[in-house]
Parts: C-alpha cells; structure tokens; sequence
C-alpha cells in the first residue's frame, strides 16, 4: 500500500556535517509496523501500519480500548509477540539500531539495554521465590558479563535508590512488598541499564489513585536522569492529561490521532478521540454519563473502510468503503479521518 | 422508620495462627444505618488495605464480624435461618471487581442467569423464566439477543460486568454491594455501567454501597461517602463537600492524587510519604505517622468532629468544632 510520508523525520536523515546544529533527532522511530495473529477463526490485524516517532526525553501516552493493539504494539516492539501471532513488517529504530534486523542474540542485548518494558500487573512479574536482588543482578550479568559483582550490586542499589525505595529491598522477596514497591522494583529493573526507550504497559492499573501517582513520580523523575523517551499505554485520560507531552489515540490496530495533550484535550479532531475525550468525569459536569456508543470491532470482523464508521455520529459515503489514511494537518498533528481530507489538501 | 441495614460498631480483627497474634485490625467500630425507604447509593472509599473490601464481605455475610453485630430489616444477620435466610441472600446482591474471573467459562449466559432464577423460584415457567432474563438485562442496555446463548469469552469486559448487575438485577435486591465494579472496565464503558447502577437506585430502588478508590467515579454517582483508613472512618459525609472541600488530611492527599482529565488542575502537589514505612503507635491516630499536619496530640484516636451539617472528620485540626458519636454516623449522610 502507498504509504503517505507519515512524518518527515521517518525519511533518511542526510547526513549533517560535525558543526551543523544537531536538530532534535528522534530516538524512537516506528515505522509501518504490523502484527497479525493467525487464529483458528481467521486473521487479526491487532497492529496495522501503525509510524510514529519520538524524541529523547519526551513522555508519549498511547490510549484505547481493550483489543485496539496498545499492548501488541509494546510487545511488537520489544520483538517478544509470540506465535500465532506474528510481525509482518515494518521497522522499529532506537537510535541508529534497527530492531526488527537484528539476529536473536542481538535483540536479546537490545532489550533492556536500548528498550525497556515495564509490563501491567507488576505482582505477577516478580519471581516469588528468588530474591529481588538476584533478579535484578541476573539481568545486569546477562548484559554486562565483564562487571564486577561488587559493581554490579552497586548499580542495583543505585536503581532502588533512584525508585525511592529502600536498599534493603535488594534482600527482600516480592511477597514482603506491596504493590506500589513491587511496580517500582520493576521500574528500578527497567532502567539498571539506562535505556533509551521505556515501554511502560499500565504501569498503575493494578495500584489505588495515592501509589498511582507516586509511581508516575518516580517514573517521571527516573526519566529526567536518563533523559530516556518513555511511553505510557494505558486507557485513563485522566493519568494521560498529568503525565504526558502527547497523546496517541488507537482504534483497532491503528493509529487514529497523534497530538500534543493540550491539543488532544480542548480540540480533538477524530470522532473517537472526541467521543473518548467527552466521555470523561470531570468536576462541573457532576452525574452526566456519556459513553460512547456501540462496542469495540472484533479484529477478526474489522468494518470496512474506517473501522469506527458504524459508530461515528459523523460518518459519510466515504468512510464505508475507503479505508482513511493519515492526514498531517497543521502543527504537526496527524488524524487518520476523511472529514479532514479537505483541510489537510490545503494545507 | 424502618431501617433495611444497620451496622452496630462492628469490628473485624485478624489473627495469624493458633496464639491470635499479630493481630490486624481490618476496620474499626463502623456504625451504620441505611434507610429502607429512601435508596441511597453510599461510597466507601479509601487505599488498599483501609479496609474496603472486609466491609463488603461482613455486609455479605462471607465474614462474620469480631464485634459488634450487623443488623438487615432488624434482625442479626449471622443468625438468620430458613426463609429469613434465604431471603436476605435474595435481596442483598453483589457485583465484584472482576469481571474476567467471576464467570465459569464452561457455562454460557444463560446458565449464570437461570441458576438464581431457579433456586429462588422465581418464576414458574419456562417462558416467564426467560422474560425476567430478557428484562433485567434490557434494564442494563444489552440486547439480550447479543448475549443469551453465548460464552463469557465471546463477550467484553463491559459487557460481563453488565451481565453481573443484571442477574443481581433479576432478584429484585434491596440493597447492592458493588466492590470496584468499573476498577478493570474500559474507560469508555465505565460510563455506561455507573448510569446503569445509578438507574437501579433511581428507577429500582435499590440502594447501593459502592467500594472504591476511584474517588472521580464516586463523585460522579453517590450522594455520601464514607473515606476508611486501616479500618477507621477519617472523614464522612456529602460526597461534593468532601471531595470539593476535604477536611481531613488523608482525604486532602486522595482528592489530591485524582488524575483529573484536566490540564489546568495539576496532580500531587503535596509530597506523598509511603504507605508501607508507617505502621502507627498504638492508639494513636492511624494517619499520624504520614500526615503533614500531625500534632503531639495525635497520639491518642481523634474522634469525628461535625465541621458542618454534612461533613464530619475524625482530626484534631477540627476540635474546636462539636464531636459526633460515632454511632449518628449516618444522620451526617444525605439520602
């Protein structure tokens, strides 16, 4: 399929000479990525060309129903989607590293090293009979062989520190943590290394709204020392709107918006993104409930044309048989709709 | 006035092993009373491990309390026998957190929704049997065409929780224990299960308590609220005064912790200490050893301070202002 040039960065960078003004080069480039899982019922696309990029430091929160891929991208990424499932192209960049290249060993080296996965559910991630040093020190031998043990400890140490957690932790089993301790234990594991892309999977669904914001703190503050780029899946606007610099929206296996958060919270332009943000409580609109309508498609029945048609208050002709592709409209924003197809032609 | 439930200073302590060690005190002398002919929906909020989910289970009569004595339509419910019985069991009904666990994925739909049906003896034919399904599930917006027949796997996260509020539904309950109910659905389909609840209440009459440490939701759907921590009462009363103007230090660092889907209105800016450090000194306040504002006084368990007419909070900050036994609790709460 035709790709439009979904961003200009995602093009070959020419080459700048050692005194040229170094521009924001993104550290994190996806490009055309796509994952289908061969089920007995037939093909899901759970990921269908889905490009984005992302720059050292910036925060980007990926939101969407259940089944809309957020997860699958994270997994795609990380190269870990295992059978039925299957990557089916695309290119993932963490800085000069092309990961969906690399041979096995060397992905395993990427991992955690150039990017890490902070998965959902951090109570069920931890080995519950080994200790959390041992864990920790395991990961940092597998990459590190030539460390000293001493060097090695003190690292692990340093990592609990930067999580706000006590360094006697390194002696402790996950059953004597709680729940915030253990999703910042697997924080302090994510950055041993010092990565440049942290992949944080609903880092808090699992923890009440006071650890909640104590851990986006201390992702937050862990990102700032390492200048890495992290992005953070997750389905709560609310945590969206305190935490990110930009919101992507998905809608079954693509990308429909990419924004900045202020845009994506007083302007949303894709119906969904709209539905998605006026289904929000908020403090003056006391007792106004407003889903949105319809369910979710299943990935092995996806609608034709625009997924969401059978849903969109707005749809026309149009979006039940060609299938919108990404528009870039002012500011850099991109929306996958053909109610913008005139504003993005003009430009 | 005829009270549907009354809680009497009930107590529940845990205990590990045969000496009764360790002793853990889940919640702490909760005296409560809801109003059978007035339905309210009543929020009990607070962190993990404030006690929450102990109260659901006593209220159930999963648990039976240490002390005190729980009381439905006047009589002690952990002696109720025979037809008594069975019939708190009909009218006091449950939705739990997970929607993905309480169903048996051997059993299609319409088992789920038949078993209470036939053990209550609800209805006498087949025909009427499956009206009262396609009833109680219209109620909740589903088609009962989409989900009778069909396996909890081929049905969403939304769609499960709303098939629980149904077949709770189909019994016409009195009163609804809902611990968590939106905590694992969809942001999207979070709406649409609390109006179905709130439906219940307005249209069935059912007065619902609603578990949670969503306090965005809570604001949204009850008319009180009642914030625990390690299983005392902080602070109750008119769910807007308390989550607009929070008395208490713990319900300020709630209110404070609420991602609010604004850009304007920025998250913790108060410094967080951790839970986990901080068991408090017995007797003391249980809040003391995380509370910004903690005094020498806090040592010893502040009582509730009535600050106005709906709002109460268990905090010295407030001793200028008359105590509240414990026990008029509920006169605080709005119906």
């Amino acid at each position: 399929m035709a790709a439009v040039t979904l961003d200009p960065l995602s093009a070959p960078l020419p080459h700048t000479g050692v005194l040229a003004q170094p521009a924001p080069s993104p550290v994190l480039r996806v490009n055309q990525l796509a994952v289908t899982y061969y089920t007995d019922l037939g093909r899901a696309r759970a990921l269908d060309d889905v490009s984005f990029t992302l720059n050292a430091g910036q925060k980007l929160g990926m939101v969407g129903e259940s089944g809309s891929g957020k997860s699958t991208l994270a997994l795609a990424m990380m190269r870990m989607i295992k059978p039925p499932g299957r990557i089916e192209g695309g290119e993932v960049f963490v800085g000069d590293t092309e990961l969906m290249g690399l041979n096995e060993e060397a992905m395993r080296r990427a991992r955690l090293s150039k990017i890490a996965y902070i998965p959902q559910g951090a109570m069920n991630s931890l080995n519950p009979v080994i200790r959390i040093g041992a864990q920790m020190v395991d990961a940092v031998k597998a990459h590190l062989p030539g460390e000293s043990r001493a060097a090695i400890q003190d690292r692990c140490r340093q990592a609990l520190r930067s999580v706000d957690l006590d360094p006697g932790v390194f002696n402790m089993y996950a059953h004597e943590l709680s729940g915030g301790m253990k999703q910042r234990v697997c924080i302090a594991i994510g950055v041993l290394l010092e990565p440049s892309v942290i992949i944080a999977d609903e880092p808090t669904s699992a923890l009440d709204v006071v650890t909640q914001c104590q851990v986006m703190e201390t992702i937050d503050r862990v990102q700032d020392q390492i200048g890495a780029a992290v992005i953070l899946i997750g389905h709560d606007m609310g945590l969206m709107a305190q935490f990110v610099d930009r919101v992507a929206v998905m809608y079954a296996g693509r990308l429909v918006e990419i924004s900045s958060v202020r845009e994506m919270f007083t302007d949303p332009k894709h119906p969904y993104a709209r539905a998605l943000i006026s289904s929000l409580p908020n403090l003056d609109n006391r007792g106004v409930f407003q889903g949105i309508p319809g369910l979710a498609p299943s990935l092995l029945r996806i609608p034709s044309g625009c997924a969401f048609h059978p849903r969109c208050p707005f749809a026309m002709d149009v979006c039940t048989t060609v299938r919108p592709e990404v528009l870039e409209l002012a500011g850099g924003r991109r929306v996958a709709c053909h109610l913008f197809d005139e504003e993005a032609r003009h430009g | 006035m005829a009270e549907l439930l009354e809680l009497r200073g009930v107590s529940k302590v845990y205990t590990r092993g045969l000496t009764h060690s360790h002793p853990t005190v889940a919640l702490r002398e909760i005296s409560l009373t809801l109003k059978e002919d007035e339905p309210t929906i009543l929020t009990v909020a607070g962190e993990s491990g404030s006690g929450k989910t102990t109260l659901a289970m006593l209220l159930l009569g999963f648990i039976s309390p240490t002390m005190g004595e729980i009381l439905y339509k006047g009589r002690n419910i952990t002696t109720l026998t025979g037809p008594e019985r069975l019939a708190y069991r009909r009218e006091v009904q449950a939705v739990f957190q997970d929607p993905f666990a309480v169903f048996n994925p051997f059993y299609t739909v319409d088992h789920l929704l038949t078993v209470p049906i036939k053990r209550f003896k609800l209805a006498s034919t087949r025909a009427e049997a499956r009206a009262r399904m396609e009833e109680a599930l219209n109620a909740v917006g589903l088609r009962p065409e989409d989900v009778l027949g069909r396996f909890p796997h081929q049905l969403s996260g939304g769609q499960r929780q709303r098939i629980n509020v149904a077949r709770a539904l189909l019994l016409k309950p009195r009163l609804l224990i809902a611990d968590e109910p939106v905590s694992m659905v969809d942001a999207s389909l979070r709406a649409t299960i609390l109006e179905t609840l709130r439906n219940l209440q307005r249209d069935y009459g059912v007065s619902i308590i609603y578990i949670t440490h969503d306090l965005t939701t809570a604001y949204h759907i009850a008319k009180s609220i009642i914030v625990l921590y390690r299983g005392g009462v902080m602070e109750a009363g008119d769910v807007d005064r308390v989550i607009k103007s929070p008395q208490h230090p713990y319900t300020q660092l709630l209110v404070d912790s609420i991602p609010w889907p604004n850009l304007e209105q920025r998250w913790g800016e108060q410094s967080i200490m951790a839970r986990e450090s901080t068991a408090p000194p017995p007797g003391a306040c249980p809040f003391m050893p995380r509370c910004p504002k903690a005094m020498p006084v806090c040592a010893s368990r502040p009582p509730l301070f009535q600050i106005n007419p709906h709002q109460a909070a268990a905090c010295y900050l407030h001793e200028r202002q008359p105590q509240l036994v414990a026990e008029k609790l509920s006169e605080l709460l709005p119906a």
